[in-house]
């Protein structure tokens, strides 16, 4: 008997992606699913995705989801939380909507401890509007809106997102990881699983920063798109954990 | 330390000497001190009985709202309105399955309701003027949505950061939508704190049967001013599970948007959200005429405003200089345009007052230009005239048109 070892996860929908060929959203939206399914939370769990690229991630996700308007994500997701304690929540947001206009309320909601889950989907640039820089642009990255490449003085410098929220008491659980090889996705994938781990166990914020290959708008091939991150990109922003409270965490349910 | 008071109503007996060389002195002081500390406890007014409180009227909307069954608040400080957000969070922990969040900014709060709203929570927020202006992004966003929610606006003085005192102008931000796109809100403007109560409960009510932001649009002097007030009965609150979003279980999932890429669909959203609120505009109108029956003049103001017109007309009466009387429009949006019109049959003077430059005054136009003379009289800025002042204005006004 034919065994089967692959197939699609069963909450995510049989549309096809709109995503640009080489982008990384499809293999994040395809490990979500999969942890979704493999923790069999479905049922209770309600993501909001971003403005961007992804807002159309109900089209993907058999998933009660509510979209957010730009950078809002961890706001609407802390009022879902907060009134619904027991379902799993997670906001799934870009570099533009999580590190530009949204800092503020993805700092905040990291800072309060929200026992919701982050998805940060950081390509470097802002996709949807087609290629303007991101508050992660890499120094002398070309853009659109960096046409000679970002200068430090005139832009400011590329912000690290993993790296200033682990410095919050609030957070539980942040890495860094990446799609551009099997190893790199199966990383990612356990990531994803920790991170709703961290949740269930209502040990606070968890996020996932996945650095994720935009060959479109960096005018690249798909492959040289995944070459630019492991050669240049990750040396930026490196693959690591930043924090995980998991191994010595005590529950913090009946804290104050 | 004091030891926890078991019995409040006597704190004597709650209080004993740790040994007996304490002295009868250090027990009373402790008592005195005790029931001193008693009366500075603001207790929640017991919910089970309706009385008569005398309370502010930006508490008064906090202990409304939580009444009404609201368990979400999100809000951020901003005066004249403080007193609101910190009645919530001194009372939604009370009540069973509270949320009070201080939000780092009004724009996460309104998106904090949004998410309590689509998880089916009754849910406010409140700020002031230029806090208002940060949450149209959300605002605009829940009435695409269709979430219930209500939204309170304390006025003060603007544009821009403007002052603390109590103003008007926000009338064209409340009644037009305020933010992007084609939506209206429903606006109440309140006169008296019983109204502030009464609105504040009605507001829940019609967030749900409409699915639609409601705005309490109050200014300063409301939100601080001390009335009594008798909270009524809340109605049982009636609203679809369906529209809720609460994890799919093993059904089929709900998705909540407002981004409709297609423009025939996008299209065809932007009406059915027109037909509600034609029939909001039909079923909703709410107003108050004052002294209208025999008057040779009628003022038209909302909420402050009207509360000094009625001083001023009182005033006239008395003097028998003009008889005027008031027209109040309750629901700002939906504009009792058809009942302002309808007075203009035997009334041919109108005369505006709103703490603005003349907002309100451009609704009434459309309601009576052609039908009466319509003046106008307004303050802006935060100023704030006695009835006195309007009196003289009301009176100058007669005459000259004499």
């Amino acid at each position: 008997m034919a065994k089967v070892i692959f197939q699609r996860p069963k909450y995510l929908k049989e549309n096809v992606f709109h995503y640009c060929p080489g982008c990384g959203h499809s293999i994040a939206h395809r490990l979500i699913a999969e942890v979704i399914d493999e923790m069999d939370i479905r049922g209770i769990t309600i993501g909001v995705p971003p403005a961007g690229c992804a807002v159309l991630a109900y089209n993907y996700f058999d998933l009660d989801m509510i979209e957010a308007q730009h950078g809002r994500g961890p706001a609407l997701a802390t009022g879902l939380k907060r009134t619904l304690p027991d379902r799993f929540v997670f906001s799934y947001q870009g570099d533009g909507d999580l590190a530009a206009i949204g800092i503020a309320e993805s700092f905040h909601a990291a800072n309060r401890g929200e026992n919701i889950t982050v998805f940060f989907i950081n390509n470097a640039v802002y996709g949807m509007t087609g290629g303007q820089m991101a508050p992660t642009t890499i120094l002398a990255q070309r853009t659109t809106t960096t046409p000679a490449g970002r200068h430090k003085t005139l832009d400011g410098y590329p912000v690290k997102v993993c790296e200033l929220l682990s410095q919050l008491p609030g957070v539980a659980y942040a890495q860094r990881c990446t799609l551009t090889s099997p190893a790199q996705i199966n990383k990612t994938k356990k990531a994803i699983r920790k991170a709703f781990q961290c949740q269930k166990d209502a040990l606070g914020f968890s996020i996932v920063e996945i650095l994720s290959p935009c060959p479109t708008n960096w005018k690249m091939s798909p492959i040289d798109a995944c070459k630019w991150i492991d050669e240049v990109m990750s040396k930026e922003f490196p693959l690591d954990v930043f924090k995980d409270i998991t191994p010595t965490a005590q529950k913090n349910t009946e804290a104050v | 330390m004091l030891p926890a008071l078991k019995d409040t109503s006597s704190p004597e007996k709650n209080i004993t000497p740790r040994d007996t060389a304490q002295s009868a002195q250090t027990v009373k002081k402790n008592v005195t001190a005790a029931l001193f500390a008693r009366r500075c406890v603001r207790t929640l007014p017991s919910r089970s009985t309706v009385n008569k409180f005398l309370m502010s009227g930006n508490n008064i909307i906090g202990e409304a709202a939580i009444r009404a069954g609201c368990r979400f608040y999100a809000g951020y400080p901003i005066t004249p309105q403080n007193e609101l957000t910190e009645y919530m969070a001194e009372h939604m922990r009370n009540a069973e399955g509270g949320v009070f969040i201080q939000s780092e900014s009004e724009i996460a709060a309104i998106h904090m309701i949004t998410g309590a709203a689509a998880a089916g929570a009754r849910v406010m927020t409140s700020s002031s003027s230029p806090g208002i202006s940060l949450k149209q992004e959300g605002i605009s966003s829940l009435a695409a949505c269709e979430l219930p929610s209500v939204i309170v606006n304390i006025m003060r003085g603007g544009p821009g950061l403007g002052n603390i005192r109590p103003a008007q102008g926000d009338y064209f931000q409340a009644t037009r939508g305020g933010g992007h796109g084609d939506y209206r809100t429903i606006v109440f403007g309140p006169a008296t704190c019983q109204e502030l109560a009464d609105l504040t409960m009605d507001a829940f009510d019609l967030a749900d049967k409409y699915r639609t932001p409601v705005m309490i649009l109050a200014d300063g002097m409301m939100g601080q001013m001390m009335e009594p007030v008798i909270f009524k009965k809340p109605k049982p609150r009636q609203y679809s599970e369906n529209f809720m979003l609460r994890g799919a279980g093993d059904g089929k999932s709900k998705i909540i948007r407002g981004l409709i890429l297609d423009a025939i669909d996008m299209e065809e959203h932007n009406w059915k959200l027109a037909r509600k609120y034609e029939v909001i505009a039909k079923n909703e109108i709410r107003y108050e005429t004052y002294q209208t029956d025999d008057a040779e003049l009628v003022v038209v103001a909302y909420g402050t405003a009207a509360r000094i017109a009625k001083g001023a007309i009182k005033r006239l009466r008395e003097h028998n200089k003009v008889k005027a009387g008031l027209f109040r429009p309750i629901t700002l949006w939906p504009f009792p345009e058809a009942r302002l019109r309808s007075l203009s049959g035997k009334i041919k003077d109108f005369l505006v007052f709103e703490m603005s430059t003349g907002q309100m005054l451009e609704d009434v136009r459309l309601s009576l230009q052609g039908y009466a003379d319509i003046g106008f009289h307004g303050r802006p800025g935060g100023a704030v005239p006695t009835p006195a002042e309007l009196a003289n204005v009301i009176a100058r006004y007669y005459e000259k048109k004499d």
